[in-house]
């Protein structure tokens, strides 16, 4: 069969109105079902006519998964909240700025007005090879073209390679995991609360899933919680254009201190694996540690122990240190 | 009345471009129209053995295929617009019809090629090598009009991986002087290997063509940077009669060279059309775009340069392998080569260069072709000696840079004017240079400050086109313009000279432009920067000639010699008298009724046959102003741009921050200061995109192209630049040009670029990383003293 791109074909469309039509929807067409947020990862898949739905789910017109609700310092944030809603809301910017940091380093401006935080979180990996529709295991093949001996894979992964070595796009991941986020989960039958950390599968897990979403799964909102409100935070994504661009590697901290000390810390890097990686060994280090260079020094070096770099992308070594390090120097 | 030339006005064609009501060629819709879609080659190099399109013609709503043998095929190395060898994993292969884009899209997905693949090459050097692949089955080099298979047998490719470029046979040669005596005299001497990467064009607009015939003429409307030349190429690669052709492009959503006078995937509506008889539109899509929508040829280069202690430069002998693509164009070393001459003047030079063929996307012009490549890997290698002579860059720059009377190029050609030391004298005030260069190396936290200059000449302008008037019975000026709107002002701004020349205001001004059925004169092709030269000149001569029949019809009517009228605000009347005079309305219906030359019945003999033929339908309409620009020229009209930099470079992410820019420009008169900025500042933001992030990538095994999509492929965004970059022109006449204006749209790409790439060397602390584009991993490779992600020769990497 020929290949032709940027042609979207027909699909069937349905738009509901609420929850509990959409938990229907997806419960009856399963598989064959696209679920449809800001589209900015959809529509590019279905522009390339590799990801064919026979019915896509439309999420816009379910008001109710819109918006920001503050209760008691913590937020309630709808999957369908536009990055720029989430960038410019007074809760967020108050309580979180590290969340409103993060959703504007999302893509460009016009992006974010469409983009949603429930498809910025759940959205596909960006590996080159799989995008172009090439069969990798990731697609259901047999190989994987981004890690073959002469393989373009300056962008892919350094930890947690398993068959596949893409990486987890998402900018607002990290910090979600740093504040400690839970995903909001429904079917049908039941709500349910993941810890942000845990709603990111890698490919040992599944290969072909991102998240732990299943077909009759929709992510409905993100909470999160009070407890790290107010806390220090660091965020800095590195990319290699400054707008429009997925992050090469991108740090999220959050960490209580006083008297000199780092109390608490949950650190957390993207861009590096097929899911955000919070390193759990690194806070262990660090809390309880001086503030100060000597301690950032030691977190760096410790977040990339067992990092194996691709034939091009040592470089994702070095940057993950020094990001990490810059994250835990931050602390005052 | 005021001058025109010189002042901001509005584009007339801004609502509509700001409202939406402009029309792009696919914007336009005919009764019977079908759509096209492409089939692309999914192989890099191969030969394709059948097509079985059975099942997709037996689809409800096809019209049709159009193959390679539908249309006509070039000798090697010409480009077709379908094949039946792809020479480049994109190639279009074949087009179908249906009634709609979906239908055509889903019937193309039934097709089944038959391919044979082919070797292939991605890497000049690669092919090169004793037994390396030929992107061609006839050869990889072009000899003398001639294919021809070029291998280095004997030449010492080991120093590839220790970077440096391995140098064997080449197919273009010049110099002047003796180079090894100027060594011999050099105190310092900078030998460098470089890589600059291939950019794809990107212009927003996609290559759409919508086409159909009428009474034997074709009608095809286009996305193209010069409208009257595009009914030229047209007629020429379809074998038709120029006055068999009709273009309209009333807009062009950007070519940066990509479209100087179409592109050979302009020519599937038109066969197709008249293969199935039926309007056809093929809407290039963005995908397809980064394929069929032509690029900017890397190059892998070596530069020695030799210095006395005063800076002057002895020596210059450059070496440039070229990555010439599928089908070659561009051809872009032997420019480099000509404007390192220009820009540096030195005592002796050789310039070497061998374009090899790759089975990549075809290259051609892209704005400040040969000039962005050669500057952003030269400029850096100035700095790296000013620094070993313990000079001042920008005086170094000075040493060396040319003055009234200079000469360059193996024909040793004059200038028309040179003004890059009252631009760099400028600049340096204006950017406070000696100030800012003591911030070079400045640490705040992990960054360290460059600062960075970049002085880029290009070509600005051309000679001998037509210009054409009417000035019609409602009294306003009808200025006819050949030129395209390729987003410059340029077809606008241009008309300034005439209008000028008439003295009237612009409310008295109307332009017709983007139709070729608008009777439009023969001009410029619009790449090399040459409109705002070439049609300030040719509207300044038509209204000239319309000012001296409205002075002879003022005579005729009220007595007098012509000579004792002037014109201006639409009136002609008597010097001293100015009661006793006609409207531009009264002169019109004179004309008209006078005939002869007055209306266009007698036309000069020395313009063009496009201008004759337009002319010839304008005729009786009014008062004509139609001439031949014949104002001479004594040298090659060349503008500058001189760029300055401040950049900040984190050491520990490898991350740059453009911090401050300014650039300055020698492009004689001021035509439109705003739009003027525009080109300056909008030039110099593509080059640093060239200079920062912008890139290809293929996969080595498959030769498929990776970052083949907008955001992976990486041009520059305005988020990536300071807002408040400053800009300035030195506004010295060009004696050579009645209007003293030169071009201005290429030479900011090389400043933009060079300044950039000084300023991130300046931070590293004079160290030159040896290839662009300077991104994150190969910054913090340096700093770090790490593994680098590529090796130094490396192409299509990122």
């Amino acid at each position: 069969m020929a290949t032709i791109r940027d042609m979207i074909p027909a699909f069937g469309l349905f738009q509901p109105t609420s929850v509990e039509d959409a938990l229907e929807l997806v419960n009856d067409h399963g598989r064959k079902a696209w679920v449809l947020a800001g589209g900015l990862d959809s529509m590019d898949w279905f522009k390339d006519r590799i990801k064919r739905p026979e019915v896509v789910i439309d999420l816009g017109a379910i008001d109710e998964l819109r918006g920001v609700r503050e209760t008691g310092g913590a937020l309630d944030i709808g999957a369908l909240t536009t990055l720029t809603a989430l960038e410019r809301h007074d809760a967020v910017q108050k309580l979180f700025p590290m969340l409103a940091e993060a959703a504007r380093h999302v893509a460009t401006p016009q992006i974010r007005n469409q983009g949603t935080l429930g498809g910025n979180l759940s959205q596909d990996t960006r590996c080159w090879y799989y995008r172009s529709g090439w069969p990798c295991y990731r697609a259901g093949g047999n190989t994987c073209y981004a890690s073959a001996p002469q393989a373009m894979n300056r962008e892919h992964c350094i930890l947690g390679a398993s068959r596949c070595v893409a990486v987890n796009p998402s900018d607002t991941a990290p910090a979600l995991i740093a504040l400690d986020a839970k995903m909001v989960i429904r079917d049908r039958r039941r709500t349910r609360t993941v810890d942000a950390e845990d709603y990111f599968v890698g490919p040992a897990i599944d290969i072909t899933r991102m998240t732990v979403l299943k077909a009759n799964d929709l992510l409905t909102s993100v909470h999160v919680p009070s407890a790290w409100a107010g806390a220090q935070t660091y965020y800095e994504k590195v990319r290699d254009r400054g707008s429009w661009d997925f992050s090469l590697v991108t740090v999220a901290g959050a960490f209580w201190a006083s008297g000199g000390r780092i109390e608490q810390a949950r650190i957390v890097v993207n861009g590096v694996a097929a899911y955000p990686v919070r390193l759990h060994e690194v806070e262990r280090a660090v809390i309880g540690a001086a503030v100060g260079e000597e301690t950032a020094r030691a977190a760096g070096d410790l977040a990339v122990q067992g990092a194996k770099p691709l034939r091009h992308n040592e470089y994702k070594v070095a940057l993950m240190r020094n990001l990490v390090r810059r994250a835990v120097r931050s602390v005052a | 009345m005021a001058k025109l030339i010189g002042t901001d006005i509005a584009s007339p064609d801004l609502l509509a471009k700001i409202t939406g009501r402009a029309k792009y060629a696919e914007d336009f819709r005919v009764d019977g129209m079908v759509f096209a879609k492409l089939l692309l080659s999914p192989m890099p190099h191969a030969r394709v053995r059948g097509i079985d399109a059975a099942r997709a013609l037996a689809m409800p709503g096809v019209l049709g295929i159009l193959t390679a043998d539908d249309v006509p095929q070039l000798e090697a190395p010409g480009e077709a617009c379908l094949t039946n060898e792809p020479r480049y994993e994109g190639e279009p292969i074949l087009a179908l019809a249906a009634v709609d884009e979906e239908t055509a899209a889903a019937a193309i997905e039934l097709i089944r090629l038959d391919l044979e693949p082919l070797p292939f090459a991605l890497d000049p050097l690669e092919s090169l090598r004793p037994g390396g692949p030929d992107a061609w089955t006839e050869g990889n080099v072009l000899v003398e009009g001639e294919m021809k298979s070029l291998k280095w047998d004997g030449v010492d490719f080991s120093s590839v991986a220790q970077g440096q470029l391995p140098m064997g046979e080449v197919t273009t040669e010049w110099a002047l002087g003796d180079v090894d005596a100027g060594f011999a005299q050099a105190d310092v001497v900078v030998d460098e290997t470089m890589v600059h990467q291939t950019q794809t064009h990107h212009p927003l607009e996609p290559r759409s063509t919508l086409a159909y015939w009428r009474n034997g003429k074709l009608f095809a409307h286009v996305s193209v940077q010069s409208t009257a030349r595009m009914r030229a190429s047209l007629a020429g690669a379809l074998d038709l009669d120029i006055a068999d052709v009709v273009v309209v492009a009333e807009y062009c959503g950007g070519g940066f060279g990509s479209k100087i006078t179409g592109s050979p995937i302009m020519h599937v509506a038109p066969l197709f059309s008249k293969k199935i008889g039926r309007p056809v539109m093929l809407r290039i899509t963005r995908y397809e775009e980064t394929y069929v929508g032509r690029s900017r040829p890397g190059f892998q280069m070596r530069a020695k340069v030799g210095f006395r202690s005063d800076g002057r430069i002895t020596a210059m002998d450059l070496f440039i392998v070229e990555d010439h693509g599928s089908y070659g164009g561009g051809g872009d070393n032997g420019t480099a080569g000509v404007l390192a001459h220009l820009m540096y003047q030195p005592e002796n030079i050789r310039v070497r260069g061998v374009p090899v063929f790759t089975n990549t996307p075809p290259r051609a012009a892209q704005r400040g072709p040969g000039g962005v490549q050669m500057l952003t890997i030269l400029e850096p290698l100035m700095d790296k000696a000013a620094r070993e002579l313990r000079m001042d860059r920008l005086e170094l720059r000075r040493v060396n840079a040319p003055r009234e009377g200079a000469t360059f190029g193996p024909r040793e050609t004059p200038l028309t004017s040179v003004h890059v030391h009252e631009a760099m004298d400028m600049g340096e005030k204006l950017f406070d240079w000696q100030e800012k260069k003591t911030w070079s190396g400045r640490r705040n936290g992990s960054k360290v400050t460059g600062v960075g200059i970049g002085v880029s000449p290009y070509t600005a302008g051309s000679v001998g086109y037509d210009g054409l008037l009417v000035i019609r019975p409602d009294g306003l000026v009808h200025i006819h313009q050949g030129v395209g709107n390729l987003g410059t002002h340029s077809v606008m701004d241009t008309a300034r000279a005439a209008a000028d020349v008439l003295n009237v205001g612009w409310d008295q001004v109307v332009i017709e432009w983007g139709d070729t059925s608008r009777g439009l004169p023969w001009s410029a092709s619009q790449g090399g920067s040459q409109t705002t030269h070439a049609h300030t000149r040719a509207n300044h001569a038509a209204g000239l000639d319309a000012k001296r029949k409205i002075q002879d019809i003022a005579a005729r009517t009220l007595g007098g010699s012509p000579q004792s009228y002037d014109v201006a605000g639409g009136r002609v009347f008597q010097r001293g008298n100015p009661g006793r005079g006609m409207s531009f309305a009264q002169v019109a219906e004179r004309a008209v009724a006078l005939g002869g030359e007055y209306d266009g019945h007698t036309l000069p003999e020395d313009i063009h046959a496009m201008t004759i033929e337009s002319a010839t339908a304008l005729v009786g309409q009014g008062l004509m102003g139609v001439a031949k620009d014949n104002f001479g020229r004594s040298g090659a009209t060349y503008s500058w741009v001189v760029g300055f930099a401040v950049v900040e470079v984190d050491t520990e992410t490898g991350h740059v921050e453009i911090k401050e820019y300014t650039g300055v420009a020698d492009c004689g008169t001021v035509l439109h200061p705003r739009s003027l900025g525009a080109q300056i500042l909008g030039g110099s933001i593509q080059g640093m995109g060239v200079a920062m992030s912008q890139r290809w990538v293929y996969d080595p095994k498959w030769g498929a192209a990776l970052a083949k999509r907008l955001y992976s492929a990486r041009p520059p965004s305005i988020l990536d630049v300071p807002m408040d970059m400053t800009w300035a022109a030195v506004e010295i006449p060009d004696p050579d040009t009645p209007v003293g204006a030169k071009g201005i749209g290429e030479p900011p790409l090389g400043a933009g670029g060079a300044a950039i790439a000084c300023a991130v060397a300046d931070a590293l602390g004079g160290r030159l990383v040896g290839r662009t584009p300077l991104t994150p991993d190969v910054i913090l490779a340096e700093l770090e003293g790490s593994k680098r992600p590529w090796r130094p020769l490396d192409v299509h990497v990122g």
